[in-house]
């Protein structure tokens, strides 16, 4: 059972996320997003990570998704649907997917799995991520959140029109 | 007194095993939940005329008549004037009127839509605790121990019907609707989540079977944490979309917002799942901050051990929801709707400081206690 529902959301998420770069309508994009989102929480499901599935559809596909599409539907979809595929886009885009493959490549063929026994299986519930992000791993994070913090103040300065 | 088990199930499927008695269990429990469900919504419309009619000083829906019951001598009458059977003869309204599909539109977004907006509104009511325990068995449908995220996950994913119904319909108002749909959901989400932080800081878990064990005895958590209740209850309004801040729909600028476009049933699915929202979330309001099930006299804290105790429970959990109900339609026909740039000071000018500041002073004195 497990490993059917396994396949059937990795087909999922694999299936959308090909349709989100084919489709030429940037709503239909954004949409076969949220369903690949949503198949990637039904991934975390089946290895019993419940709070970042329930993190993912909440933050990614209920907010950050909503906030996409607000954007697109105020763009004038016609010209993008018109748009030719561009070379120099062809190019970086392949170029990026392959570093992020390679790295990942690497990365998995370095660690050795350990099995999976019952202890592993409640490390995705909050008590034990909040004490790996806060312990172990707090400087990662803090680092992160001022990434955020800049990228925040950043958007709102290139909103602005005239600086004063 | 400890009632023998009303079904013994075991005494006529012996060969289901552990899984298929938890899976016949479950299928029962849900088509239960969903019946109670699909009959609130119903009356729930019922009720919001028959209040809009008190309010307005007028009679409201009083005609529809069964032909057998209604010839019953005094009772029948009064049942039509109560407008009990209302409900019926819209729904079959709502399912005979024509469909129409107009040739602007875009089809798919048009069919789903409606769905979309539905389904969630059905998803969220899963890990509520609904009542204690009835024959051994749990009442609630899924006890996640991430339960309130669920849930405001899936209550997040209801958005999508409104902003796809308004961009479906390919026309002016609608997609106006769609677009303060979608910015209005965003700035109320954020402080509904953040309001109910503190009561995860008392609780301790997010379990939400766990947030009314800890509210036993009467000790309701409105009363700890008054301000996050009243952003909750102010940000439902928000994502239910009821007046004062139905701007989504807002039939005196928009026509009808999202569902302009929309007939006959494909209507019907908006309205009901608008009902079916304000229900989810009247349940909320009452598993976080009003205990439950649970009532701090009559020995109703602890959970039930006899049958007639678990139904009891179930009966004050469904009231104190109906009490929500007819509040949100209460508060409908007493407000006027709010302005947009208004709705949105509100919610990030003022809710978003106000509920960070309460979670400040939540943590500081939860260390001081512990100090």
């Amino acid at each position: 059972m497990q490993d059917y529902l396994f396949y059937i959301f990795s087909a999922l998420t694999l299936l959308c996320g090909a349709l989100i770069i084919l489709s030429r309508n940037p709503i239909n994009s954004a949409m076969f997003l949220v369903l690949s989102i949503a198949s990637m929480a039904g991934l975390f499901v089946l290895l019993h990570a419940f709070f970042l599935a329930a993190v993912q559809v909440l933050v990614y596909a209920g907010a950050v998704m909503v906030l996409f599409l607000f954007v697109i539907m105020l763009l004038d979809l016609k010209v993008e649907q018109r748009r030719r595929i561009n070379a120099f886009g062809a190019v970086t885009g392949l170029l990026a997917v392959g570093v992020i493959v390679w790295v990942m490549v690497t990365t998995m063929l370095g660690t050795s799995l350990p099995a999976v026994t019952e202890v592993l299986r409640h490390e995705g519930g909050t008590e034990p991520l909040g004490t790996l992000l806060f312990h172990q791993y707090v400087l990662p994070f803090e680092i992160l959140s001022v990434l955020l913090l800049v990228a925040m103040v950043g958007a709102i300065l290139l909103s602005k029109k005239d600086l004063k | 007194m400890h009632l023998p088990p009303l079904i013994s199930l075991a005494a006529w499927l012996p060969d289901l095993g552990h899984d298929g008695n938890f899976a016949l269990l479950s299928l029962i429990k849900i088509v239960g939940v969903v019946a109670v469900l699909l009959t609130m919504v119903a009356y729930a419309v019922l009720v919001e005329r028959k209040v809009s009619a008190f309010i307005q000083d007028r009679v409201g829906p009083n005609r529809v008549a069964l032909p057998l019951i209604g010839n019953i001598p005094v009772l029948g009458p009064f049942l039509t004037r109560l407008g009990i059977w209302q409900p019926i003869a819209d729904g079959v309204k709502s399912f005979l009127k024509e469909d129409f599909t107009p040739n602007h539109v875009r089809k798919i977004y048009f069919w789903l839509a409606p769905a979309v907006t539905m389904i969630p509104a059905f998803l969220t009511v899963a890990v509520i605790p609904f009542g204690s325990n009835l024959n051994g068995e749990k009442m609630v449908l899924a006890d996640l121990d991430v339960g309130i995220l669920y849930t405001f996950g899936i209550v997040s994913l209801g958005v999508y019907g409104i902003v796809l119904a308004g961009y479906a319909a390919n026309s002016k108002y609608p997609f106006l609707g769609g677009i303060r749909s979608s910015a209005q959901m965003i700035s109320y989400e954020i402080a509904m989540g953040l309001s109910v932080i503190p009561v995860f800081m008392l609780v301790g878990n997010l379990n939400l079977s766990s947030v009314i064990s800890y509210q036993a005895d009467g000790n309701w958590i409105v009363f700890r944490q008054p301000i996050a209740f009243l952003v909750f209850l102010v940000a439902a309004f928000a994502e239910t979309n009821r007046l004062p801040f139905d701007m989504p729909e807002s039939e005196t600028e928009l026509v009808g917002g999202y569902n302009t476009e929309y007939s006959s049933m494909k209507f019907a699915l908006f309205f009901m799942g608008e009902y079916a929202n304000m229900i989810t979330s009247s349940a909320m309001m009452v598993t976080l901050f009003w205990g439950g099930w649970t009532l701090p006299f009559g020995g109703f804290s602890e959970p039930a051990t006899t049958l007639a105790g678990g139904l009891a429970h179930i009966g004050i959990f469904l009231g104190k929801v109906i009490v929500f109900m007819v509040f949100f339609i209460w508060v409908r026909w007493m407000l006027p709707r709010f302005r947009y740039d208004q709705l949105m000071d509100l919610g990030w000018r003022r809710f978003l400081p106000l509920t960070l500041a309460n979670l400040f002073v939540t943590a500081v004195i939860m260390w001081l206690q512990a100090h």
